[in-house]
């Protein structure tokens, strides 16, 4: 049965990379990475259940904290970081 | 008894890996940006909430459960304050929300 | 200082549930770890109403189960309508005034929107919330909503 839930979040990784590659804006792309990151740390998490080894579980938990800092942190570049001039390019549309 | 979890287990597994699958297809058929989002917090909420409830029906009371309580408390705290940011920088980069012309549609 | 006091012990509990192995080393390693946080945390003044809510413990308990609820009746809404193939969704923006005057307030029912699936608070001020929802419904039950009142009894602790 953890086959099928992890068969199912690799599914869903798919789909999710996929808008990764059409998303036509920066912000389509950041969202893309924030699910990516909630999907890996369920995928670590029901992986430690597959194989038998609960430590995986603590490495979820890292990748839980480190996905919330890299979200605000890409977020914040994109605010106020240097990016050329405002609504020039990609990152303004 | 065991029986009765397994099978409760299997449910929240299942229903856990749906509701993931229809949340990154609502992300492939939403027209905008912020209609997207919504589709993404039903991956964050119910996907990861009912895998969760799965895999603590596995563990039974240990340790396990308490840090798969731990992952649960984070996602549910971190992925609003993640999504509120990304809503907020799109907002202040100008990115236009699609909305519906029509009557009682409220404009800011 | 009783706050600091909490606070480190509450520290020192989830050491123990995330460690597991209970050696006299690293019971001392969980004493002294939670103690050094603390302790920067005081220098940053951090460990305040804000930093620790341990006040709010209460209201928690009635609030979190009713949210819970809430996020699962609003998930299915929303799976409903992406399984739709005419896909009907009427995004709409709606401004409204909060009732809560805490910050924890503010953020916990700018969050418990943004947690529900098909509402997203996209600005959040004292006194002023724009909220982007995914159909015209729920535009209008996020604005002077049981949430809302649900919300400033929990910051007030009952």
């Amino acid at each position: 049965m953890f086959t099928v839930a992890a068969i199912a979040l690799l599914v869903t990784l798919a789909l999710a990379l996929l808008r990764g590659l059409l998303g036509p804006t920066v912000f389509d792309r950041a969202q893309v990475a924030n699910t990516v990151g909630t999907i890996a740390v369920m995928l670590l998490a029901v992986f430690g259940f597959l194989f038998g080894r609960p430590e995986f579980l603590d490495l979820a938990i890292i990748y839980g904290l480190l996905n919330v800092i890299g979200t605000i942190a890409v977020l914040k570049f994109f605010r106020y970081g240097d990016l050329g001039e405002p609504g020039d390019g990609e990152a303004g549309r | 008894m065991t029986m009765l979890i397994d099978v409760l287990s299997w449910i929240c597994l299942a229903g856990g890996g749906l509701f993931c699958m229809v949340g990154a297809a609502g992300m492939l058929r939403m027209p905008d940006f912020y209609t997207r989002m919504h589709a993404a917090s039903v991956i964050e909420t119910l996907g990861v909430g009912l895998l969760l409830a799965g895999l603590m029906l596995q563990a039974g009371l240990t340790l396990v459960t308490v840090k798969l309580l731990v992952i649960g408390l984070l996602v549910m705290f971190a992925s609003p304050t993640a999504s509120h940011a990304l809503a907020r920088a799109a907002m202040v980069r100008g990115v236009e929300p699609l909305l519906e012309r029509g009557e009682g549609a409220s404009k800011p | 200082m009783l706050k600091s006091a909490s606070l480190a012990f509450f520290l020192f509990v989830f050491w123990l549930l995330l460690s597991g192995i209970y050696e006299p080393f690293l019971i001392g390693a969980g004493v002294f770890s939670s103690v050094l946080v603390v302790w920067i945390a005081r220098r940053m003044e951090l460990v305040d109403a804000e930093g620790h809510p341990a006040h709010l413990g209460w209201g928690a308990l009635t609030y979190w189960p009713w949210l819970i609820r809430e996020i699962v009746v609003s998930a299915l809404a929303v799976t409903r309508i992406i399984l739709d193939p005419k896909l009907p969704i009427s995004p709409t923006l709606v401004r409204f005034r909060p009732r809560q005057k805490t910050t924890v307030g503010l953020v916990t029912h700018a969050n418990s929107i943004t947690l529900t699936p098909g509402t997203i608070s996209m600005e959040v001020a004292p006194g002023e919330f724009l909220v982007h929802a995914l159909t015209r419904e729920g535009a209008q039950a996020a604005a002077d909503s049981e949430m809302d009142r649900r919300v400033e009894r929990f910051e007030a602790g009952r």
